[in-house]
Order: C-alpha cells, then sequence, then structure tokens
C-alpha cells in the first residue's frame, strides 16, 4: 500500500516535473548519476525518484540503462557512463550524451540494483518513455500499460495524453487510459465510458480485459462492459470467417490447379488419368531438383529458381505424359475403365520409381523470400504463399482459356472433344491432337506441382493425396468446361474450410464427399454439363 | 427339389467350375486334416502360418467374386468392395470385441478396451447386440447390404454410370476410411478393433478353431460361387449381361435398369460382407486401413488378371495375384510396387479378358466364328466416347 501512494506521488510529481522543467542541466543531473553509481541503495532510490522528476531524454537513457545494467562508473575518472552492452563497449557520458571512448567491462563498475529498486524502475521508465521515446517507443509504452493496467501509471499517462502530438500514439494512450480506469475503481460513469473506449479495440486482449471487468463490476458498468464484449466477439467472428474465407479461397486454388489438367484430359479425350496425381508430384520433383542445381552452381540465382522450375517441370511432366499417351492410353481409348486401371498401374510404377530415385522421405524446398511471411490486411494474416498461390491459379486458368479459346491447336481440341469423327474427316489429326492434349493436361499438373511444393510436404505419395480431391472438383464441376472445374474446385475449397471449424477437419472432408456424393444424384454430369447428343454414349 | 440337370448343366458347366468346386472341397477336408493329424515333421503337412494365409486368400477370392458379379456381368465397376468387405469385418469384429468381456487389459465386463482408454461411460448404442453372435451374423450381411442399397438406389436411378460411378465408389470408400480413422466415431480409431479372444467359444488363435475357420472359407466361397452362377444363368443375368453391353437399348426395351442394378450389386456387396467377416477371425485384426481405395483397387485387378466374367477367373485371380504379392514382398519388397503397377498395365493391354477369359476364347475359336464373335477389338479411338 505505502509503495502504491508512492507510485501515485512520484508519478504525480513526474507529471509536474514535466510541465515545469522540460529538460534538467547536465549539472543537476550530475549529483543524482553519481549516487546511482554508489554504494547506497536508499540514496540510490532517491536518486531514481530525483532523475525521474527531472524527466528529459538524458535522465530517460540513464535510467533504463541502470535498468539494463549498462549504466557503469568509470575506475579511472570515476565519470558515470553509458555502455551499449553489459559488458562494455563505446561509452557515453550518462550526464551529456557525449562520447567517451570505449572500455571493456574490467575498467567500468556497475551500478548494481536491489528488488527494490528494479521494481521502482520498471515503473518509472514505462512513464517517462511515454513522453520522451520515439512515436514507436511511446506507442509501446502505451501498449505495455494496456497490458499491465497498473493504476499507478495512470497520472503519468494523463499527462502524456496532454502532451501528445501524434494522433495514433495519444489513442494508444487513451485506449491504455480506458482499460486502467475500466479495471480501477473510479466512478461508474468513467467506466462505462471506458469500456466503450476498450470496446472500439477489437482484439483478444480487450475482449480478455472486458469479460474480466464483467465478471465482478457494478451491474452498469458490467453491464456496459458486456455490451462492447459482445460487439468485440461480432468482430472477431466476422475476422475468423473472412480467415476462413481466405483458407478456402486458397484451398481452391490449390485445388483448380490440380484439377484444370484433369479437366482437359477427362473432358477432351475421356481418359480417366488416375496417374495425374504422380504428375503434379512430379512436377514438385523437378522443382526440388531446379532448387538443388541453383543452389549448387548458381546460388544468386536461388531467389527466382521457382521461375527456372516453371518451364521445367511444364517440359518433363508434358514430356512424360506424351510417353505415356504413346505407350499405353493409345491402345485403351473406348475403354474408359481399363484406362481407369492402366493410369493406376502406372501411378504406382512412377510412385515407386520417384521413391527409388529420392527416397520416402519428404524432401525440404524452400521458400523463395518474397513468398515467405504474411502481411497484415486489417486483422486478416494473409501468407504470401498461398496469396501467390492463388494468383497463380488464376494466370494458370486464364492462360488455359487462351490456349483453348484462341489458337488453332485449341479449336482442334474443341472440335475433337465435340464430335471426333467430324473433326477427324475434316483433316484434324486426332490421335495428335490426342497426344498433345493429354502432354498439356500433365504439363498443367507439374506446373501445380510446382506451386504445391511450396505449401506441402513434396513426398512419393503428394499426388495421392490430391487425386480423389481433383476427381470431385472435376465430377462436380462437369467435364468439357473449364468455368465447372473453377467453380467446383472454388466451391468445394471454400466449402472445406468453412466447413472446418464447424465440423472439424475430417468430419468436414466426410461431409462434404457425402454431399458430392449425394449432389452427383441430382445432376449425373456435374455443375456444368455438356448437353446435346454427345453426352449419351 | 431341383432336377440334376440344375447342378450340372446350369451351376457347374464345364470343367472350371467343376475343378474349382473340387478343389475346393479337397481343400476344405485335406488342409485341416492334414493340419491337426499330422505331425509336424511329416512333409506333407501344412503349417498352421500357411493354413492362416491360405485362408486369407480364400476371403480374397470371396470378395473378387463378389466383385466380378458386378463388374464382369453388369460392367459396374467398383472401386470401393473393400468398404463393404471392411463393414463386414467389422460387424464380425465387434461380436469379437464384446466376447473379450472381462478379459481386456482394463477388465471391464461391457465395454472394450479402447472405450475405457477414451473414457467412455457406456456402450454406444451401436454396439447393442453384438454380444450375440447371430446378431452379428445378421449385421455382417445387413450392414453392407443397406450402404450398397442406399448408394446404389441413389446412384442408379440418376443414372450414374461408367466412371463417374467408380470415381464415387472410390469417394465412399475414401470417406469411411476418414470416419473410421476417428476416435469417436466408436470403432477404435487408428488402431481398429484387435487382442481378440473366442469366436462362439473357441479360442481364435487354436488351431482346431483356425482349421475350423479354415474350412468355413472354402464353404463360404464354394457358396458364393453357386450363387453368383446361379444368378447370371438365369434370365435375371442375362438381362444384367444386356446391361452390361448396352444399357439404354435393355431400357429402351423396357426393363427396369436400375432396378437389376440395384440387385446384383446389394447381393455383391453382401457376399463382400461375408468375405470380411471370415476374414477378420483369421487375421485377427481390422483397422480403417481396410477402406482404403489401394485396397479396393487392387481387388479389381485380381479379378481382371483371372478374367472378368468367368467367376472362377476371378478367385483364381485373386489367389495367383496374392501369392505372387506373398512372394515378392518376402523376396523383393522394393519390387512389388513396380510389379502390381506393370501388372495393371499388361493386363489391360495385352491380356483384357484374363487368363481363363483368354483360354476359354482360344477353346471356343475353332467352333464360333474366329475373333470378331468372341473378342471384340477394343474400340477404336475415332470411336465416339462418353466422358
Amino acid at each position: 500500500m505505502l509503495s502504491f501512494l508512492r507510485g501515485i506521488a512520484l508519478a504525480l510529481m513526474l507529471a509536474l516535473g514535466l510541465g515545469a522543467a522540460p529538460a534538467a542541466s547536465a549539472q543537476d543531473l550530475a549529483a543524482p548519476l553519481a549516487a546511482l553509481v554508489g554504494d547506497d541503495y536508499s540514496a540510490k532510490g532517491e536518486a531514481i525518484e530525483a532523475l525521474a522528476r527531472m524527466g528529459g531524454p538524458r535522465a530517460a537513457e540513464a535510467l533504463k540503462a541502470l535498468a539494463e545494467g549498462r549504466l557503469f562508473r568509470r575506475r579511472s575518472d570515476q565519470l558515470v557512463v553509458i555502455a551499449p552492452t553489459s559488458s562494455g563497449g563505446t561509452l557515453t557520458d550518462a550526464a551529456t550524451g557525449a562520447a567517451a571512448g570505449s572500455a571493456g567491462d574490467r575498467e567500468l563498475e556497475a551500478a548494481n540494483l536491489n528488488n527494490r529498486l528494479r521494481r521502482q524502475l520498471a515503473g518509472l521508465i514505462g512513464s517517462l518513455t511515454l513522453t520522451t521515446g520515439t512515436p514507436a517507443e511511446r506507442r509501446a509504452a502505451a501498449e505495455a500499460l494496456f497490458k499491465q493496467r497498473d493504476p499507478a501509471g495512470l497520472p503519468a499517462l494523463t499527462a502524456a495524453i496532454a502532451q501528445e502530438k501524434d494522433a495514433g500514439v495519444r489513442a494508444a494512450m487513451e485506449m491504455a487510459r480506458a482499460a486502467i480506469v475500466l479495471s480501477s475503481d473510479a466512478p461508474e460513469a468513467e467506466r462505462i465510458a471506458a469500456a466503450a473506449t476498450v470496446g472500439a479495440r477489437s482484439d483478444r486482449e480487450a475482449l480478455g480485459l472486458l469479460l474480466s471487468v464483467a465478471g465482478g463490476a457494478p451491474p452498469a458498468v458490467a453491464e456496459a462492459a458486456r455490451t462492447s464484449a459482445a460487439a468485440i466477439e461480432r468482430h472477431l467472428a466476422m475476422l475468423d470467417y473472412a480467415q476462413n474465407l481466405y483458407y478456402g479461397l486458397s484451398l481452391g486454388a490449390v485445388l483448380l490447379l490440380a484439377a484444370v489438367g484433369l479437366a482437359v484430359t477427362f473432358g477432351v479425350m475421356g481418359v480417366i488419368n488416375m496417374a495425374h496425381g504422380e504428375m503434379v508430384m512430379l512436377g514438385a520433383y523437378t522443382t526440388f531438383v531446379v532448387q538443388e542445381l541453383c543452389r549448387t552452381s548458381a546460388p544468386a540465382l536461388l531467389d527466382y529458381a521457382l521461375f527456372i522450375a516453371l518451364p521445367a517441370a511444364f517440359l518433363v511432366t508434358a514430356a512424360v505424359g506424351a510417353l505415356l499417351e504413346r505407350s499405353v492410353i493409345r491402345w485403351l481409348y473406348g475403354r474408359p475403365l481399363e484406362t481407369l486401371l492402366a493410369t493406376w498401374g502406372l501411378s504406382l510404377v512412377i510412385q515407386q520409381a520417384v521413391r527409388s530415385v529420392f527416397g520416402p522421405t519428404n524432401r525440404e524446398v524452400s521458400n523463395p523470400s518474397w513468398m515467405s511471411g504474411a502481411v497484415d490486411f486489417y486483422g486478416l494474416t494473409l501468407t504470401w504463399s498461398r496469396l501467390w498461390i492463388i494468383v497463380f491459379a488464376v494466370l494458370v486458368f486464364v492462360l488455359l482459356l487462351v490456349v483453348l479459346r484462341r489458337t488453332a491447336f485449341g479449336l482442334q481440341m474443341r472440335a475433337v472433344t465435340q464430335n471426333r469423327p467430324m473433326a477427324s474427316s475434316m483433316g484434324i489429326r486426332t490421335h495428335r491432337v490426342d497426344m498433345l492434349t493429354f502432354a498439356l493436361g500433365s504439363g498443367v499438373a507439374g506446373i501445380a506441382g510446382v506451386a504445391l511444393s511450396q505449401i506441402d510436404n513434396v513426398s512419393p505419395n503428394l499426388g495421392q493425396s490430391y487425386i480423389i480431391d481433383s476427381f470431385m472438383v472435376v465430377v462436380f464441376g462437369g467435364v468439357g468446361n473449364l468455368w465447372g472445374t473453377l467453380a467446383g474446385a472454388m466451391t468445394l475449397g471454400i466449402a472445406n474450410k468453412l466447413l472446418e471449424p464447424v465440423a472439424g477437419a475430417v468430419l468436414g472432408k466426410i461431409i462434404i464427399l457425402v454431399l458430392i456424393i449425394l449432389f452427383i444424384q441430382r445432376r449425373p454430369r456435374g455443375l456444368f454439363a455438356l448437353r446435346g447428343r454427345a453426352v449419351e454414349a | 427339389m431341383l432336377p440334376p440337370r440344375f447342378f450340372t448343366a446350369r451351376l457347374i458347366a464345364g470343367w472350371p467350375g467343376l475343378l474349382f468346386l473340387l478343389a475346393l472341397a479337397a481343400a476344405a477336408i485335406l488342409v485341416p486334416l492334414s493340419n491337426l493329424v499330422l505331425p509336424p515333421s511329416s512333409p506333407w503337412h501344412v503349417p498352421t502360418h500357411l493354413v492362416v494365409l491360405i485362408g486369407k486368400w480364400l476371403c480374397y477370392a470371396l470378395l473378387a467374386i463378389a466383385l466380378d458379379l458386378v463388374w464382369g456381368y453388369c460392367g459396374i465397376l467398383s472401386l470401393g468392395h473393400g468398404a463393404f468387405f471392411a463393414l463386414g469385418g467389422y460387424a464380425m469384429g465387434m461380436y469379437l470385441m464384446r466376447q473379450i468381456g472381462t478379459r481386456g487389459v482394463y477388465g471391464h465386463p461391457v465395454l472394450p478396451d479402447f472405450m475405457v482408454f477414451l473414457n467412455w461411460k457406456e456402450l454406444p448404442w451401436y454396439w447393442y447386440g453384438f454380444d450375440q453372435f447371430w446378431f452379428a451374423a445378421i449385421m455382417v450381411v445387413a450392414v453392407p447390404g443397406a450402404l450398397a442399397f442406399v448408394f446404389g438406389w441413389f446412384a442408379f436411378r440418376s443414372r450414374v454410370t461408367g466412371v463417374y460411378l467408380s470415381i464415387i465408389t472410390q469417394a465412399l470408400t475414401f470417406a469411411l476410411m476418414l470416419a473410421f480413422f476417428r476416435n469417436d466415431m466408436g470403432f477404435g480409431g487408428n488402431n481398429g478393433l484387435t487382442d481378440f479372444r473366442e469366436i462362439l467359444g473357441f479360442g481364435v488363435r487354436e488351431q482346431g478353431t483356425r482349421a475350423a475357420l479354415f474350412a468355413i472359407t472354402c464353404a463360404a466361397l464354394a457358396a458364393g460361387f453357386l450363387i453368383a452362377r446361379w444368378i447370371v444363368t438365369s434370365r435375371f443375368g442375362l438381362v444384367l449381361v444386356a446391361i452390361r453391353d448396352a444399357e439404354s437399348r435393355t431400357r429402351f426395351l423396357g426393363y427396369r435398369v436400375d432396378r437389376y442394378k440395384l440387385f446384383v450389386f446389394v447381393v455383391s456387396a453382401m457376399m463382400a460382407g461375408v468375405a470380411g467377416a471370415l476374414y477378420v477371425p483369421q487375421v485377427g485384426i481390422i483397422n480403417p486401413g481396410e477402406y482404403a481405395p489401394t485396397n479396393s483397387i487392387e481387388a479389381v485387378i485380381w479379378v481382371a488378371v483371372g478374367g472378368r466374367g468367368t467367376l472362377v477367373g476371378a478367385a483364381l485371380g485373386a489367389f495367383v495375384v496374392n501369392a505372387f504379392k506373398t512372394w515378392m514382398t518376402g523376396a523383393m519388397p522394393e519390387v512389388w510396387l513396380f510389379a502390381l503397377g506393370a501388372l495393371f498395365v499388361l493386363v489391360t493391354l495385352f491380356l483384357p479378358k484374363g487368363i481363363l477369359g483368354t483360354i476359354r476364347a482360344r477353346r471356343r475359336q475353332p467352333a464360333a466364328q474366329p475373333q470378331a464373335a468372341t473378342s471384340p477389338a477394343p474400340a477404336p479411338a475415332t470411336a465416339e466416347q462418353g466422358p
């Protein structure tokens, strides 16, 4: 209680002192500084109070240094100095701030503290920084006060608010003040107003404070706190929802990448390619190889390895795709069930081949610097990697649309999709179109693998974990229409992530699968179904 | 009383069926006898681990026949038959769990160990009745049958066919796998059901029980084969084949295609359930891994290897592939997946009718029109393809 009262008195003095004498002269500082490095602990306490009373940047600096063990007496000339670390270094004169050479800790004698002094210092420094620090420091001090809610800091805070110029910092200070008032036993009206102020800060910290106040305050205050808390909860729920939406969007983008190649092969050729997931996996491993090559031979390129990996992955997987089409799938046209089995077999072979070459464990693919980290967007945390993948998925989608709609190859592909015998009789080499289509679909899968290597483990099983989801997307969206794939991927991605917090990850997935199975009953050919005679074989 | 011709001409019909049934009968009698009566030193003694292994293959063979019934005769390629197999297995596993009684690690009289471990206070409602064998035996066929009925009713009525059906059956078994991996489903989660003690009062690990289970599995396989033969040789079976070969045309002829499909799908699922139920006491464990889509698709390759639409071939395929697998995973495990993958590719490319189908086609060739009549060449790529 005594220390509490003294704290208030001190803070009051401090506040008054700040108003009267903004900065103390070097002479004024000399005596208390000397006391700080002395041996008498009660003299130290008085010196600390004196310094705090004087205020000003030098006093604040000295007190801070004292708290951090960086305040020394130089043995050679008894000068009180501040060092950058507790073991010496380049010194500055504590009283004037002038440079004072450098020294190691042997030539210096540290100012010792006991626990009582440490406590005293901690409170005072917070208050001092409120007025003397840089804006960022002042804001941090206000934040610290908001968290501590130490009533002793209130007068200093009030004084600091009065002279604060920076609007943002003042808002932070007022928030801290409201928090202190709210949790103190100030008059009800003030506390109610404080509750409203705290309510404007819509994060978990404020929510916790309001809820704790709502528990044990007079009814009117508790009511106000509850109202504010409810508003914060609503805001947080909205934020959660938006965050899930973002996760859903990014999952949708991933699904779109994985499924869009499948949509091409399935839609155009009616071929169920169960080895599609393995193409994705090969793309991811290509990224790994490219990155390793960059690491060993051209470290400067490491940050841009992905741009090399993109065409490389496309070429590798497209070549593998063309090879599979020529060697196996070509012989199975018109027998979709057998194609399914054969491609499943191929997927096993590819998986095992990768396992024997690269080993069964996960391979490390690092994120380039421009893809790591996150950006804060009105309280939403958007990770760069996911943001880029969304952008990338949209790019790939648009590119594919352009290829299908605006190129000669795309025209031939669509002709073959719609009426194969007619296209053939018009001189389109359907076999070649088939091969190129399969290569294109596989190549897009490879590109998807590059993207997935950034957010998922690169292991031989990478493809398997996406194949069922990809098929669900294609089946849900309907074949032969890229827009259907887009709609399917986004719907499934967002529905998955929105269900996850409600039902849990696994149950959410099961619900989605069951819903798709039910949906297929209603619309057996998907959302965007092809219509016309070609549908019924 | 059915006339003898019913058996000779319709059910057995030819040497493969006859040989198959004779081999099963011989195995059902000789293997348990040799295991139980002959001393281990005798060269004719069948060791217990081999009895269990072959018993497992017999269960797979029954699953293969069930799959052949829908795929080979009705053109429904189910990639989710492992789900029915596992459901039957879980029904049996639940009975076996309840039989453990107070002999479990925690010694709880009613709750299985994993429930005590998860701090459950009482038995979930769906575990009631499984302390009775007759109830479990009904559930072994009822649960897969009911799931197949509901699923098939939706799927066939809205004419989900071909690869679409394959994909959603795969999604079905995938969903079930995820569900059964969850601890709060009440089926033992990741670990599944295991540590069984008794079946009908006989210790599951005793030699005699294993031999008896072996003989029963032989009998079940024979019964499954005869039921399947009976279905496919009836008028009903002819409609099934018509649906396989030209579904729309059959529908236009006035047959309710969806009902035919639904019936045969449910029967097949029940058969798979029985196979699973016989599998569990022999193997001693059932866990959610049995629902993995890989298992179901492996069952498809057994049928493809043996020859679909032949029944005996399906059983033969299950035997051959699994014997191959057992040998290979022991001798050179890293090659097994290459071999399995190659098997998928080679069989579909070069042996589309499977072992038995190819032999059968060869034998018939001199009599009927060569090639074209018996083996329609793969449709050319220029043919119109349904997605």
